[in-house]
């Protein structure tokens, strides 16, 4: 703020947000449901890393810990991780032709088929791991 | 129905800590913007109320303020699709209240003029060596973002500036994607010093908000993603060829 105009208006207002800002737009709430997911992509990850871990201390280990996994409140929430997870994918994927701007030629590559790139590469990618964990040869 | 009600934010700093509700009935015709029920106001029902307008046809910029909570353009919002009403008007969101719906905009200014909002050249011309000629392609590579009017109805959607205030905004950075998209310019990198920081570019958080309430589909929140793009690009080049000149 410019000190010379608070000189001369020393009280202008500024509202106070409330912590639940949030709610009160849809777009706003969905915003938010997207940042919150994130929090699951990062539980995968981090899921990930520990079956690698127990890979990596033996098959007694191993077939332990995918025995606790597939504990039914463990299913109940990867259950609930794969939703949260496949809303992220969704929204974010949403977003990618906004922030790609890719040209052919001179003329602009439309939204739709940048948007239908990135579901492809997804599911080349989900095909690929399918294969591997099913134990394709 | 022959009237609808007016209920607006008024803030008198030399009166009252906090603003207050005012309630105006106003006639309601089918031709009238929210800005023409404001001027009834201002000229039949009560003179002390302060706003801002000047083109009444969605040029200037000036008039943006939060109708039933969404920022607007209030001379180009009729009063027939808030009816019945009561319609709320409010000041735009994440600006300091002056006075009744005038919000000090000193911020945003300042911000502006630090993403070199002109053509910044390397080397000027002389005069004998004509005009800086583009193509029609040339030009669409930036018109879109040179059509924001400043009217700050971006700024107002992004809860992002009101929770962080150093956020340098959207229109700032749609702003220097202008510039930057320009074939005549040069200032790309001294924009990028500028706005691939924290509280520049980095800051957003992708709400979208601000291209949905634009009127002029400028689509700020499209030109921050691509200037994330650049800049991790660049960042990248960077690392893997650190002679190579920005």
């Amino acid at each position: 703020m410019n000190p010379d105009y608070r000189l001369y208006h020393p009280k202008w207002h500024r509202r106070r947000i409330p912590i639940f800002w949030w709610l009160g737009k849809r777009s706003y709430i969905r915003f938010i449901a997207r940042e919150l997911t994130s929090v699951f992509v990062a539980y995968c990850a981090v899921l990930l890393l520990l079956q690698t871990w127990m890979l990596g201390r033996g098959e007694a280990a191993y077939a332990r810990f995918s025995e606790w996994l597939a504990s039914p409140p463990l299913v109940g929430f990867h259950l609930l991780t794969l939703l949260a997870v496949v809303f992220h994918t969704v929204t974010w994927l949403g977003l990618a032709p906004t922030a790609l701007v890719i040209s052919v030629r001179g003329r602009r590559v439309p939204s739709r088929a940048v948007l239908l790139a990135h579901y492809a590469a997804w599911a080349v990618a989900s095909g690929v791991v399918a294969w591997a964990l099913l134990g394709g040869s | 129905m022959d009237s609808i009600t007016l209920e607006v934010s008024r803030y008198r700093p030399e009166e009252e800590n906090e603003p207050s509700w005012q309630d105006y009935e106003v006639p309601f015709r089918k031709d009238w913007m929210v800005l023409d029920a404001l001027n009834h106001v201002k000229d039949h029902l009560d003179g002390t109320l302060s706003y801002r307008w000047a083109c009444r046809m969605g040029v200037c910029g000036s008039c943006g303020m939060m109708v039933n909570g969404e920022p607007v353009l209030t001379c180009a919002t009729y009063l027939e699709t808030c009816a019945p009403g009561p319609i709320r008007v409010e000041p735009l969101r994440g600006f300091p209240v002056i006075r009744d719906l005038v919000g000090d905009l000193t911020d945003f200014l300042e911000k502006l003029e630090r993403v070199k909002p002109w053509i910044v050249r390397d080397k000027e011309r002389s005069l004998d060596e004509g005009e800086y000629r583009q193509t029609p392609e040339e030009l669409a590579e930036y018109k879109q973002y040179s059509m924001c009017i400043n009217c700050m109805l971006c700024y107002a959607a992004c809860p992002i500036y009101e929770l962080e205030p150093e956020f340098v905004g959207p229109a700032a950075i749609a702003l220097a994607q202008r510039y930057n998209l320009d074939s005549r310019d040069d200032g790309r990198a001294a924009r990028m010093d500028v706005l691939a920081r924290q509280d520049g570019i980095w800051a957003c958080t992708f709400v979208g908000e601000c291209s949905a309430v634009c009127p002029k589909n400028v689509d700020p929140a499209g030109a921050i993603q691509r200037y994330k793009l650049e800049a991790a690009t660049d960042w990248v080049k960077a690392m893997v060829l650190p002679w190579r000149k920005r």
